[in-house]
């Protein structure tokens, strides 16, 4: 493969912070050089180049919360729909739960998506294992012997682990082998019959709550546990502004702690639900507009580590029907840059701080290299224009799914080209796969 | 029988004048004029369904389906003799939960129905919002029977109809409407449309059977019975479901029917002239005295279901004559 030069472009690196115009070169699907200081025009080789038009261009987006149906629920996604889906919205690493049929709690599921995964070859694919077996919240999975082959971390997906015995021993055990726990923090009692947030929205609409309270008696359980164990402890999807203040108390603590939220947290409030819009059934559940807002405060000051789209697949069949039947979830991977750029626009983070929670925040805790642009790591990058304008449409999502709370919205942001190991995955100028819409008034 | 709407200009407005919607899904949304136009137009079936020839010829043609996904003798029966009153065709169907278990989703039953071409549709359902999504799938109108914990509105309508004939106006009455107000879809409706009518609302009812930010719905909350039924004029009761008596949410029937069944010492501190109303069906003993729900000077509970039918055929008559009209509007 003849090496590339990505030029002209305004290079994102959160992790040595550089943000300045310059050029990258990959050779041999790594990253050769990269900053200000590559002089184009003294390159003697015989180089691809890819004129970036002055576009960013970062390391690829590391996503490490993502709902894959293969095996078992294929018309809903495959292993091949959901990398597609993910490189089309510039996401070049993710992290799948095991929440499958057969769920992957054993390590021959692992190695199998694995497998899978690796026949497709658009990204990088880590499979969460399950925490505890059948993801029935009472034994332990063989730990070590699935982290040894390749298991990110350990969580019961959609799932929260309630039992606080069997969370300690997770925690205290995972601990040796330097995984975290990835808690659905929610305690289930509390939301065993609400299916949104409690408070005059639901009442309103008549639809049984689950007070806000639920994310943050998780949380506060765990913690208590953390302390106890030491273990590495992640929460998924915070939402709430007490589950948020909680994890800054703790991380302020020393505690080794980190968390994630998704888009719909920080870009929706409960409002969304009226009408009955089961595409905004989600969970946890939509929040109060304080709640939203604390969530942007936590981004921008680094309590969330990470954002992650909380990718979830699900059919019509899930989706049109009356609201409390409907399952939870939205997909979210074509739409993570686009709505998460909002933060940039409306002047909560900057644009390296941003890329950094959905780049190296991420990786860091997942353990894993990539997120970077350093010489010498693989090339796996996304170049996006950031101010693009653009209109949701769910109808062109490669994701063999729909359900997206943010169909038909405007956002700015569009990913122009994915590369994956030096190889281009996604190009938006050969994408005709779709309608052209934008163009069209380009 | 007089033609009751004239079709109007092209923009439909709530001028009293006429019901401007397709259905009939909440109260939530409707306007004082839309309200008073259904109320006037059940007076006048009041008096028809009084006489000895009470058949009317204005559904003459038309077909009504009661869709029931959950069991009802009296609002079933209340739309059934409404509709065949205007002369329309009616039928009922009631669809257990267990045939919607067995696969066939309730679009596949709307679409269903909607091919056998009805002109109204009846539904009642057990989840909040199933009726509204069945209306956006279906071409005819609409009518919600109840849905869940949201909307029954024409049990808040007949309620109106019941207070105003006895009071003469809505405006201005102290209302306290008690017991389980978190799972109550009558509740909501009566609060949305005796806001809208200028009453006051009141809630009274233990914290475990109020939904959280109620009071945000512009209605006063109170705990007990004394200071809830403090000079009111009309005391709206609500019927505990057998299911939520018994520990969840209350210790017992004995102490519920203690602090919140509705007997004649908790009543005395509502006006001398206060009116007393129940949805029904009644649990005696457990949210009411039977020597308050038959006092007939007080009791407006059998008026009540008198006013039903006259308010359905009010409604169905509306419904149906605007859906020939291009003003009509999806609520």
């Amino acid at each position: 493969m003849r090496p590339t030069l990505y030029k002209n472009a305004r290079l994102l690196d959160p992790g040595t912070r550089l943000d300045a115009k310059g050029a990258l070169l990959v050779r041999d699907g790594r990253i050769a050089e990269v900053g200000p200081a590559v002089f184009v025009d003294a390159i003697q080789e015989d180089v691809e180049v890819v004129d970036c038009g002055g576009r960013c261009l970062a390391p690829g987006l590391v996503d490490m919360r993502v709902q894959t149906r293969e095996p078992g629920e294929e018309h809903m996604e495959t292993l091949a729909s959901l990398q597609h889906s993910a490189v089309a919205g510039g996401v070049t690493t993710v992290a799948t739960l095991p929440n499958t049929n057969p769920i992957i709690d054993d390590v021959s599921l692992v190695e199998f998506v694995e497998r899978l995964a690796q026949e497709v070859g658009l990204l990088n694919l880590h499979p969460y294992a399950a925490a505890t077996k059948r993801l029935k919240g009472e034994e332990m999975t063989e730990i070590g012997m699935l982290a040894a082959s390749g298991a990110v971390g350990f969580t019961d997906g959609t799932k929260a682990i309630a039992d606080p015995v069997v969370m300690r021993r997770l925690l205290s055990y995972a601990s040796m082998f330097g995984k975290p726990v990835i808690q659905h923090p929610e305690e289930p009692a509390l939301a065993r019959e609400g299916c949104a947030t409690e408070g005059e929205t639901a009442t309103r609409l008549g639809l049984p709550g689950i007070p806000a309270c639920a994310e943050v008696m998780m949380i506060e359980r765990d913690l208590s546990l953390v302390r106890l164990t030491g273990g590495r402890y992640h929460a998924a999807h915070v939402s709430t502004a007490a589950a948020i203040e909680a994890i800054r108390r703790a991380k302020a603590e020393g505690l080794p702690v980190t968390c994630d939220t998704a888009p719909p947290y920080f870009a929706l409030n409960e409002l969304a639900v009226v009408g009955y819009r089961t595409f905004a059934r989600l969970s946890p559940p939509l929040r109060a507009e304080s709640d939203r807002r604390a969530v942007v405060a936590g981004l921008a000051d680094g309590t969330i580590d990470a954002i992650a789209s909380d990718h979830n697949p699900e059919d019509q069949d899930s989706k049109r029907v009356p609201f409390a039947q409907a399952v939870p979830g939205a997909v979210g991977l074509e739409t993570l840059l686009p709505i998460s750029l909002a933060l940039v626009h409306e002047g909560a983070m900057q644009l390296l701080d941003l890329i950094e929670r959905l780049t190296v925040g991420p990786a860091r805790i997942l353990g894993l290299e990539g997120g970077t642009l350093a010489a010498g790591a693989w090339a796996d990058l996304v170049v996006f224009e950031p101010d693009r304008a653009v209109r949701i449409d769910a109808a062109r999502f490669r994701s063999k799914s729909k359900n997206s709370p943010f169909d038909g919205k405007p956002a700015q942001g569009r990913v122009w080209r994915t590369v994956y190991r030096g190889r281009t995955v996604f190009d938006l100028d050969a994408d005709d796969s779709r309608p052209r819409r934008e163009h069209a008034h380009a | 029988m007089t033609s009751a709407i004239a079709p109007g200009p092209a923009t439909a407005s709530s001028d009293g004048s006429r019901y401007p919607y397709r259905h009939l899904l909440g109260i939530e949304g409707l306007t004082r004029p839309d309200i008073n136009f259904l109320l006037d137009r059940a007076d006048g079936f009041v008096e028809q369904n009084r006489q000895v020839d009470k058949k009317a010829s204005t559904l003459r043609g038309r077909t009504l389906i009661n869709l029931f996904f959950e069991n009802s003798t009296r609002t079933r029966t209340s739309f059934e003799l409404a509709g065949k009153r205007l002369g329309g065709d009616v039928i009922n169907m009631s669809v257990s939960t267990s045939s919607i278990k067995k696969g066939e989703t309730l679009i596949d039953t709307a679409m269903t129905l909607n091919a056998m071409h009805p002109d109204a549709l009846v539904v009642r359902h057990a989840e909040s919002g199933a009726v509204q999504l069945l209306a956006e799938k279906v071409n005819c109108s609409v009518i919600n029977a109840g849905d869940g914990s949201h909307e029954h509105p024409t049990q808040a309508l007949l309620d109106a109809l019941t207070i105003r004939r006895r009071k003469g106006h809505l405006e201005g009455l102290e209302v306290a409407i008690c017991g389980d107000v978190s799972h109550s879809r009558v509740a909501r409706s009566n609060i949305h449309l005796l806001s809208i009518m200028g009453a006051r609302v009141r809630v009274v009812a233990p914290p475990t059977l109020l939904p959280s930010g109620i009071e945000r719905m512009g209605v006063a909350v109170h705990h007990d019975m004394a200071s809830g039924l403090a000079g009111c004029d009309i005391v709206m009761m609500l019927r505990l479901q057998t299911e939520r008596m018994k520990g969840s949410y209350v210790p017992s029937i004995r102490e519920y029917f203690r602090y919140y069944g509705l007997d004649e010492e908790k009543l005395q501190v509502a006006k001398p002239d206060a009116l007393i109303m129940h949805p029904g069906p009644m649990n005696r003993g457990v949210e009411i005295d039977s020597l308050v729900a038959d006092d007939i000077s007080r009791s407006l509970i059998r008026e009540q279901v008198e006013m039903g039918v006259a308010v359905r055929m009010a409604v169905l008559e509306a419904l149906v004559t605007n859906q020939t009209e291009p003003w009509a509007k999806n609520q």
